[in-house]
């Protein structure tokens, strides 16, 4: 026995179904193709270094100072012009590029997911659990990061991995507060009741139907994060823990030279553009993935 | 007559106020357009009506006919920037409310027309006391001072009927039931004696006893002060109850205009005739379920039993955040469930029927013994658990809410036959097709998301996904309460052809006594945690005997204009709660057999 289709039905016009794939629909966003582009650039940049330029990162040039000693300014020999030891600005850039990669990725990688995993169980879960989690986030939060992080690179001999993990250790903490406050506010929702009356468990509850309503927030954190962390490196170099001169990353050239900004700005100007241009490349990628996961903004008017 | 003369009131200056009796409000041509990913779509198109002085003019209609954006419209209150007015006039008296900007119109809302929405809760501001709330409204529009403003406003709640005023003014808004709050909202509306008031499905948040209350308050209100008012409902009963004339929408255009006594008695429209039809009645609704023959409930049948359920929640409170108070939400409640039988829980919010379904549900600790088919759920093993939820389902009240908006429809109904590994992925697949069909949806929907469906066919997929695992028994919490009356009416009828096909028995918990009348084999009333009454449906309806019970029937609005009610009995206090300090306990009530099995508290 079989009821006629509801009549119901024909009041609702929905479009056809369009099902491209993630990176077909991404590459149909100029936008994105924009952040996509300059990702590539930067990868290309730090991977193929050695071959892009004919300098040493580290070689202080004769030729590369004034006769009183003051930085050049971009020129034909030095397209971005030198810096205050005489070594070529865009050689630099592009090694440091290396360094900065590892941080923004990795070490912002790391600390969402930290942060994720933390706010989704405490979040899920609460109790005392979640109590204490939270209550570990909120001491990590009162303490002063800069200090922490001094800490724990004294204990550890500074290389560019360990920087990476204090980075990581550092920066959790806001992301697993967000998280947090998200996920208990998903838990109270209707569908994951209905999800228990199905006999769900938790493993498919969490991963099927709490993560993926917390991917725009990741998203977003993790893009904002990246020039936090890049910014967080140059800092720790600053304080003479991070990654070691002469080794070169985005942060410490801007902070090597930050005094001289008035005098000689493009010491600053590039690798200050650099970030940002990084930064703003995986916002515009985060954006448009944001926009493309999330099936209700399909569709609809 | 001058505006002076039935407005007394000071600072109330006449900005042309109409002085004789042509109509308060004229609306001509009206079209509201709202900008989408295809350009401008109207959702009000031409539409046309006057307001004459005193009256009451109900718009009815379904979700989506476009009656509230017409009062939106009046209001000058419309979605910005996506929705605008595109055409025509709006008159209030001699002024053109389309071309006012928008200073001009915050004088006018609120000081002469007022606005009253449907939940109370989201329209008052949770931070402020309702005082501040009232005195700010009367302030904005009048040269009033503290005092006086103050004043107004103990009137203002006086006139609503609501105990000890002065002190109201302290309270905050969730100190408030909604009846309460709702009559908060009336008072604010009316301060400032509005030449129109429109109020927007103003009773559909509330339970039906209060609805009567608010209903006849506002009806005697408009009497006093000579309001006119636009009520837009979808209820036709309550149209049949306050309406003096009556507009039909749908799809944003009317379809029918009229006196209610000939809506009601010789409608000229298909549409009216069906939207009528679909309204379901008390005693002689045509959807009505034929009396079955009672099942015997003898233990060994029950799909499920109750035996002396408890739910309690503990409130903490004080310093050290201890259990100072306990909300008995169901107490000592007990029913069992013959298959293929559908017993409903009946009963206003927050008597703690839909806790009882959740304990059944798994959803909340109980105290007390719950069985389903044979096993009590208490002495379970984590998978003796799962192997239960395999035999009880639950469909929610918002079926939006209740399906994962992130998943497509079919991922969702194969769920669970996915978490309790029944066949491979290509029978699942054919399953969830069959039952799609089956719920009166087509199988290549399946590939949507749950957004991209209306309200009753989402509630078509929750049903699809609850029958997916072949349930003995379907708890139905308050399911078809949100959609509209033809929608549920087709709703229901989907749900008993399915219990005559696959034998499956439900538990329907509903605040509506004319769906419970339609549907139910027993009734079972619940108050403040607790069964006043039960029986099968005929000794519920045909003689019911406990207070409460009767009270609720008689609530129902009756759609039917020549048998309106004249008055109703008057709740002024506030409805008992079922909070106890720790170590109080409600008075246990006693259930006696008064024959054939009817039981009765007394």
């Amino acid at each position: 026995m079989t009821s006629p289709i509801a009549p119901e039905i024909s009041a609702i016009a929905v479009p056809a179904r369009r099902r491209a794939g993630v990176w077909r629909r991404l590459i149909r966003r100029p936008l994105s193709v924009l952040g996509l582009a300059i990702i590539a650039i930067t990868v290309a940049g730090a991977v193929f270094a050695p071959w892009l330029t004919g300098y040493d990162p580290n070689e202080q040039m004769f030729d590369g100072l004034t006769l009183e000693g003051a930085p050049l300014p971009p020129s034909a020999t030095f397209w971005l012009g030198t810096d205050l030891l005489g070594r070529d600005l865009l050689t630099r850039i592009l090694y440091g590029a290396r360094t900065s990669l590892v941080i923004g990725i990795v070490a912002n990688g790391a600390a969402l997911l930290i942060g994720t995993l933390v706010g989704v169980t405490a979040g899920y879960f609460r109790g005392w659990i979640g109590g204490l989690l939270m209550r570990f986030t909120d001491l990590m939060m009162a303490f002063p990061a800069l200090l922490l992080a001094i800490c724990l690179a004294a204990v550890f001999q500074p290389s560019l991995w360990i920087v990476a993990m204090v980075i990581a250790l550092v920066n959790w903490v806001q992301t697993a507060r967000i998280i947090f406050t998200e996920t208990s506010s998903l838990a109270e929702r209707e569908f994951i009741d209905a999800e228990r009356t199905i006999g769900a468990g938790t493993p498919r509850i969490l991963f099927r139907h709490i993560l993926p309503h917390l991917l725009p927030t990741i998203i977003v954190w993790g893009t904002l994060g990246i020039s936090t962390t890049v910014l967080l490196e140059a800092t720790l170099s600053y304080l003479g823990i991070g990654v070691q001169p002469p080794t070169a990353s985005w942060g410490n050239i801007i902070f090597e030279n930050q005094t001289y900004f008035q005098a000689a700005p493009w010491l600053v100007f590039f690798p200050g553009a650099a970030i940002l241009a990084l930064a703003l490349a995986f916002n515009l990628v985060g954006d448009a993935l944001r926009d493309i996961l999330d099936p209700t903004q399909r569709g609809r008017a | 007559m001058t505006a002076a003369g039935m407005k007394e009131r000071p600072g109330a200056s006449a900005t042309g106020r109409k002085t004789e009796g042509g109509p308060v409000l004229r609306v001509a041509g009206l079209t509201v357009s709202v900008r989408g990913e295809e350009g401008e779509r109207p959702v009000v198109s031409d539409l046309s009506f006057s307001l004459a002085r005193g009256e009451t003019l109900c718009i009815a209609g379904e979700s989506g006919s476009g009656k509230s954006m017409t009062s939106l419209a009046i209001m000058a209150l419309l979605p910005q920037p996506a929705a605008r007015t595109s055409a025509g006039s709006i008159r209030l008296g001699d002024t053109e409310l389309t071309d006012l900007d928008d200073r001009r119109m915050r004088r006018i809302r609120g000081n002469r027309i007022a606005m009253i929405f449907q939940e109370p809760m989201t329209s008052l501001n949770p931070v402020l006391s309702i005082g501040r709330q009232l005195i700010e409204a009367i302030e904005t529009h009048t040269g009033l001072s503290l005092t006086e403003a103050r004043n107004l406003a103990i009137d203002a709640l006086k006139a609503v009927r609501i105990p000890e005023a002065e002190s109201r003014l302290k309270q905050y808004p969730h100190e408030l039931s909604g009846g309460m709050r709702q009559r908060v909202m009336i008072a604010m509306a009316l301060a400032l004696k509005p030449d129109v008031l429109i109020a927007d499905e103003p009773t559909t948040a509330l339970d039906v006893t209060v609805q009567g209350e608010v209903l006849e308050l506002l009806r005697d209100l408009q009497r006093r002060n000579g309001t006119s008012v636009i009520l837009i409902t979808h209820d036709m009963g309550v149209v049949a109850e306050m309406a003096d004339r009556v507009i039909v929408m749908r799809n944003g255009c009317m379809v029918e205009e009229g006196k209610v006594a000939d809506i009601f008695e010789r409608p000229r429209v298909e549409y009216t005739r069906e939207l009528l039809a679909a309204v379901p009645r008390m005693g002689t609704g045509s959807g009505r379920q034929n009396f079955r023959k009672a099942i015997e409930n003898t233990k060994s049948t029950a799909v499920a039993v109750a035996r002396d359920l408890h739910v309690r929640f503990d409130l903490r409170g004080g310093f050290f955040g201890r259990v100072t108070r306990r909300v008995h939400a169901v107490e000592g409640v007990s029913f069992s469930i013959a298959p293929n039988e559908t017993l409903s829980l009946v009963g206003e919010s927050g008597c703690g029927k839909s806790t009882t379904a959740k304990a059944l549900a798994g959803l909340v600790p109980y105290i007390g013994e719950l069985s389903i088919g044979g096993r009590n759920l208490s002495g379970l093993s984590r998978d003796g658990r799962k192997a239960v939820r395999r035999d009880v389902q639950m469909i929610f009240q918002d079926p939006y809410a209740s399906l994962d908006p992130r998943m497509r429809v079919g991922d969702l109904v194969a769920e669970p036959l996915l978490i309790h590994n029944i066949g491979t992925p290509r029978e699942r697949t054919d399953r969830v097709a069959t039952l799609f069909e089956r719920v009166g949806l087509s199988a290549d929907q399946m590939e949507r998301y749950p957004h991209e469906f209306s309200g009753g066919q989402r509630q078509r997929i929750c049903i699809a996904r609850a029958l997916a695992l072949r349930p003995k028994l379907i708890i139905a919490d308050e399911s078809v309460s949100a959609l509209d009356v033809s929608v549920q009416a087709r709703v229901l009828q989907l749900l008993k052809e399915l219990q005559r096909e696959f034998g499956v028995a439900y538990l329907f918990i509903s605040h509506d006594m004319a769906v419970v009348e339609n549907i139910s084999d027993r009734v079972a009333v619940m108050y403040l945690g607790q069964i006043v009454e039960m029986g099968t449906r005929d000794q519920i309806f045909a003689n019911p005997r406990h207070p409460y019970t009767r009270r609720l029937i008689e609530a129902v609005p009756v759609p039917d204009p020549a048998r309106r009610r004249s008055g109703f009995s008057r709740l002024d206090q506030e409805i008992a709660s079922a909070t106890y300090k720790i170590g109080e306990a409600p008075h246990r009530l006693v259930l006696t057999d008064v024959g054939n099995g009817h039981l009765v508290a007394t």
